[in-house]
Parts: C-alpha cells; sequence; structure tokens
C-alpha cells in the first residue's frame, strides 16, 4: 500500500475540468514531484489532496484512509501538511508563533510546541528569524517558514505547492538542501513545481500533468525524454523538430 | 525573570492598587466613584469583545445582545422570580453562549462580512423582541423593588464601594482568563485564525470551532457584564442594555484603546468612560448628545491618526522617547 493513492480523481469548476481522472501514486520516504506547465492543474489536483477542493469524482486514499472531501484541518491531523504556493505567513505573528501555531496540533503545551517550534525554524536555517515577525521576511524566508510551520505539525507526508517559484538561484541551492534533509530525515514529500531544474535533481518519481490530465509518470530521466512531455512543455512543433534531428528532448 | 513575567507581576500589582482605592477611602458615594465603576465594567465589556472581535478578528456588532440577555436574566430573576440575582445572571450567561453559538453556526462558515452584518441584524431583532415581549416588561422594561443592601441582592444603596468591587470583580475575570488564553493553545488558534484562516486550517486548526467557543465565551463574559449594568441602575429596559449604541460602546473602546491587545479596553476605557461621563454632566445644557459628538470626534480622529489606538500612541512614543535618549 503507497502512503497515498490518487484514483481517478475529475475537478470541474462548472463545465470545466482542471483535473481529468488523475492517478499517482506516492511510496513513502520518497520525494515525488508533480510538474506540468502553467495551467495544467498542478494547484488544483493539490488543493483536493489537501482539503481544500472535494472532487467532483475519484478518490484520494492517505495512510489506508480516504480523505478525499475532509476539511482541510481534519487531513492535517491525519499527518499531511501542505505549504501554500503564494506564502501566507500569519503576519502579525513572529517567525516562532507562526511555527508554534502548527505544533500544537499534537500537543497543547506551550513549552513542548516552543520546544518542537525552535527545532523546525533550526532545520529550515531561521533559527535567527525566530523573534521576527513575520510579515516582515523576504521572500526567500517567508517560504521556508511556509515549510518549518508544516513540518511542525509532525506531517507523514509533506505538501510543497512551487516551494522554488520566485526564489534567487541562492535560494533555490537552500531550499533543495531543506528538502532533501526532510527526505533523510523520513518524511515523504510530494512537490509541485514548474521549474524543471529545481525538481529534477531531487525527486525520485515525477507525474507530469498537462490540461489537467496526466501524461507521463516515471523516473525523472525517463520523464524528461518522454516525447509527450517534451511536447507539453516546448509545444508539439519543436519537439518534432528537436525528434528530426536526433537531438533528443535533453532537458 | 522573563519580560512577560515581569508584566503579569505589574498587572497583579495594578489588581491590588485597585482593590485598595476604597481602604484609602477614595471610593464613595460621589460621581468620581460612579465613574470608576463604569471604567471598570466598560473595561471588562470591551476585554470580552475583544476576544472575539480583536484576538479573532471577528467583529461583532452584536454584543449588546448578549449584554441585554445577561442585564434581564438577573433583572427577571429579582423582579418576577423574587429570588436574588445569582441564578438569572448565570443563566442568562448560559443563554448567552447558546445565542452566540447559533449566530455563528451559520455566519463562520462564510468568508468576508456575513458575520458583522448578521450581528447587526440580531441587535435589531432582539430589540424589537424585547419591546413586544409583556412577559419582560415590554418597552417599559423592569423596575427593581426595594431590597435590602446584601452581597446576596447584590444591592448598596449607600455607597458604591460594592459596586467598585463587583465591577472589579467582573474585570479581573475577564482580563485574568483573557491573559491566560494569550498564552495558551486556544490564545495562538484566535489569532493563527485572524492573521489567516486558510492558513489556520492547513495547520490543524478547526476554525469554524475556534471561533465558535471564542464566540460562546465572549457572549457569556459579556452577558455578566449585563447583569452587573442591571443591577448597578436598578432597572432594565430594550432601549438602554439591547440597542446599537450599546454594541457600540463593546467595539469602539476596544478600537481606542487598541484592538486585539491585552491593555487596549483598559485604556480605551480609562479615556472613553471619563470623557463621555463628565462631557454628559457638565455639556447637557449644550444639547442632548454633545457627548455622542465628542465621542464620535475622538473616534474619527483617532482612525484617522492612529489605527492602532491609545496602545499604538504609547508605544510610538516609548519608541520615540528611547531614540531621544540615543539607544537604538
Amino acid at each position: 500500500m503507497s502512503l497515498l493513492e490518487v484514483r481517478g480523481v475529475t475537478m470541474k469548476f462548472g463545465e470545466l475540468a482542471a483535473n481529468r481522472d488523475v492517478s499517482f501514486d506516492v511510496e513513502a520516504g520518497t520525494i515525488a514531484g508533480l510538474i506540468g506547465p502553467n495551467g495544467a492543474g498542478k494547484t488544483t489536483l493539490f488543493n483536493c489532496v489537501a482539503g481544500y477542493y472535494r472532487p467532483s469524482a475519484g478518490s484520494i486514499r492517505f495512510d489506508g484512509r480516504e480523505i478525499a472531501g475532509l476539511p482541510p484541518h481534519a487531513v492535517a491531523r491525519l499527518g499531511l501538511a501542505r505549504t501554500f504556493q503564494i506564502v501566507r505567513p500569519l503576519k502579525e505573528m513572529s517567525c516562532l508563533e507562526n511555527v508554534m501555531v502548527g505544533a500544537f496540533l499534537r500537543t497543547a503545551s506551550p513549552k513542548e510546541a516552543r520546544e518542537v517550534a525552535e527545532r523546525c525554524l533550526a532545520s529550515c536555517f531561521l533559527a535567527d528569524f525566530a523573534g521576527r515577525i513575520a510579515g516582515g521576511l523576504t521572500i526567500g524566508n517567508k517560504k521556508r517558514l511556509e515549510i518549518a510551520r508544516a513540518l511542525a505539525t509532525g506531517p507523514k507526508l509533506l505538501l510543497l505547492d512551487e516551494a522554488m517559484a520566485g526564489l534567487t538561484s541562492t535560494e533555490v541551492r537552500e531550499m533543495v538542501e531543506v528538502v532533501r534533509s526532510l527526505r533523510s530525515g523520513g518524511l515523504t514529500v510530494l512537490m509541485v513545481e514548474h521549474i524543471m531544474e529545481a525538481i529534477i535533481p531531487i525527486a525520485d518519481r515525477i507525474v507530469v500533468l498537462h490540461h489537467g490530465e496526466k501524461i507521463a509518470a516515471g523516473v525523472p530521466a525517463a520523464v524528461v525524454r518522454d516525447p509527450a512531455v517534451v511536447a507539453a512543455y516546448l509545444g508539439g512543433k519543436y519537439a518534432k523538430k528537436l525528434g528530426e534531428a536526433g537531438a533528443g528532448g535533453r532537458p | 525573570m522573563t519580560k512577560r513575567a515581569r508584566s503579569d507581576l505589574a498587572w497583579l500589582a495594578f489588581a491590588a492598587a485597585l482593590a485598595f482605592l476604597p481602604a484609602i477611602g477614595l471610593v464613595g458615594p460621589g460621581f468620581g466613584s460612579h465613574v470608576l465603576v463604569q471604567i471598570l465594567l466598560t473595561a471588562a465589556m470591551a476585554q470580552a469583545w475583544n476576544l472575539v472581535g480583536g484576538y479573532a478578528g471577528q467583529v461583532s456588532y452584536g454584543h449588546s445582545v448578549f449584554f441585554g440577555i445577561g442585564a434581564y436574566g438577573a433583572a427577571l430573576a429579582v423582579c418576577e422570580l423574587e429570588s436574588t440575582p445569582w441564578p438569572g445572571a448565570l443563566a442568562g450567561a448560559a443563554l448567552a453562549a447558546v445565542v452566540a453559538v447559533l449566530i455563528g453556526l451559520p455566519t463562520f462558515k462564510l468568508k468576508g462580512h456575513y458575520f458583522a452584518i448578521a450581528t447587526f441584524a440580531l441587535v435589531e431583532v432582539a430589540n424589537r423582541l424585547f419591546m413586544m415581549w409583556d412577559a419582560v416588561g415590554g418597552a417599559l422594561g423592569l423596575d427593581y423593588p426595594i431590597l435590602k443592601d446584601s452581597l446576596a441582592n447584590f444591592t448598596w444603596s449607600k455607597s458604591k464601594v460594592g459596586y467598585y468591587y463587583g465591577a472589579l470583580a467582573i474585570a479581573l475575570l475577564v482580563f485574568g482568563l483573557v491573559r491566560r488564553l494569550e498564552r495558551a493553545r486556544f490564545g495562538f488558534y484566535l489569532r493563527a485564525v485572524r492573521e489567516g484562516q486558510d492558513t489556520a486550517e492547513s495547520l490543524g486548526v478547526d476554525s469554524s470551532r475556534v471561533k465558535l467557543a471564542a464566540m460562546a465565551l465572549s457572549a457569556a463574559l459579556s452577558a455578566l457584564c449585563g447583569s452587573f449594568f442591571a443591577q448597578y441602575n436598578y432597572r432594565v429596559d430594550p432601549g438602554m442594555v439591547m440597542s446599537l449604541d450599546m454594541s457600540m460602546r463593546f467595539v469602539l473602546v476596544a478600537i481606542l484603546g487598541g484592538i486585539g491587545s491585552f491593555a487596549g479596553p483598559l485604556l480605551g476605557a480609562a479615556v472613553l468612560v471619563p470623557l463621555q461621563e463628565y462631557s454628559r454632566a457638565y455639556l447637557a445644557k449644550l444639547g442632548p448628545g454633545v457627548d455622542l459628538v465628542i465621542f464620535g470626534l475622538v473616534i474619527v480622529l483617532m482612525m484617522e491618526f492612529q489605527p492602532k489606538g491609545i496602545l499604538g500612541i504609547l508605544e510610538s512614543a516609548r519608541a520615540a522617547l528611547r531614540r531621544g535618549r540615543g539607544e537604538r
């Protein structure tokens, strides 16, 4: 049994299907990537998994339990934590307090919550910012604050929604380091990204969405050579030219 | 000692000083004592409101209804059931909590201003209802009979000392409770819901439940303030308790003092209540409602220049002082 099993998920907004019959698995202890061009339906699928949308059809099983349609707080309680693509710090609270809110999911004691929060801040390179008001952080720090806060809830599966988007190359390197350290700590991660360079080096498996449908899945090296993926990212014409020139679809 | 513990001690010392005021003869039958009682009661009301309006960020214009339920609870117990006001006050607090949950259940699920609008409507509905309800005295309200001075009757006719301690006890209850909740999980959850409901949910916070709990607690505390108010005035009618005017008292005092802060409600009450009471006493000859004009003017100026309230003014003054002394 996989930690997360997505089966035949369709999400419609009126007549528009943002996701159509998407299925994939995330194995425990791995980093899975969910990629696709802009508008592919990645964030919608992500919101279905995290409980922000109730899918129109299909099933989402987490740790053996059906979670499709559960409210976000219940999903979080089961051990599935998310970050937001557009960072959402609790602006008027300090970084430590932000992370403590997450930690309070597993303990009612402020002292314990504080200890957990301090550890999570440190693992995201934010120890020096504990007392700072979250609204005043740089975007790179805010992105890592999102992760620290989600970590504090003690998740089994961490959902990262474009954690790399908008970061400088230094910040991307820091973020990659954070995500790698999470996996070595035994955490399972599902990352939504549209920057290929950010995800190829760290993901164990990748699922590619295009126009709301899954068009490819597998290990990163194979997925990036898949003609359907190349066509989705670069356009059919260019992919065909590449194929004719025999240059392959090197990313 | 941590900063927090030092501040706790300062507050305790302040409360002890307040408790000693009657012993040194500063509280008696006079108008000054009346103003003191009003300050304490209003601070308690604003702090009760602050729990849901400030910390949880859900602005309620309906608190006069909870206040009124408490007032009528005490008054009905005394005037109709001929008992002491205590069981009525407790029943009022419980009923207010139930009404708060009934209002919150449908409206907290919606985002935006639906909750505020619903609470606005609640005041109008409750006011009309009590106006027409003969069993609770209708528009005339309920007048207390003459009773013996005692704590059981919560009645003191010769001096304000009894009421002063009553108001102090309510203020201590409300402020003490909020102080405790501030650093507990519930306090963190309240602020998290205010700062971002989606974020809070993603961290396992059941935002509707947190808001409902805050609302119920806030309503029950407001009702206790209302019971005190009925005892203090020795009468109650719909206009004096269940009105938008009374609701605005909860809201404005908290906003003026500093919304979502612990000291804000007390600061707001300490400034606004004397301003209102003395302008009402001395400027009444200029025509009715002069006190309200001043009230409104202060609020407008405050919103324009320091939206964080009196607390904000104090903070910037302290920062300026520090700069002047050459520290950071």
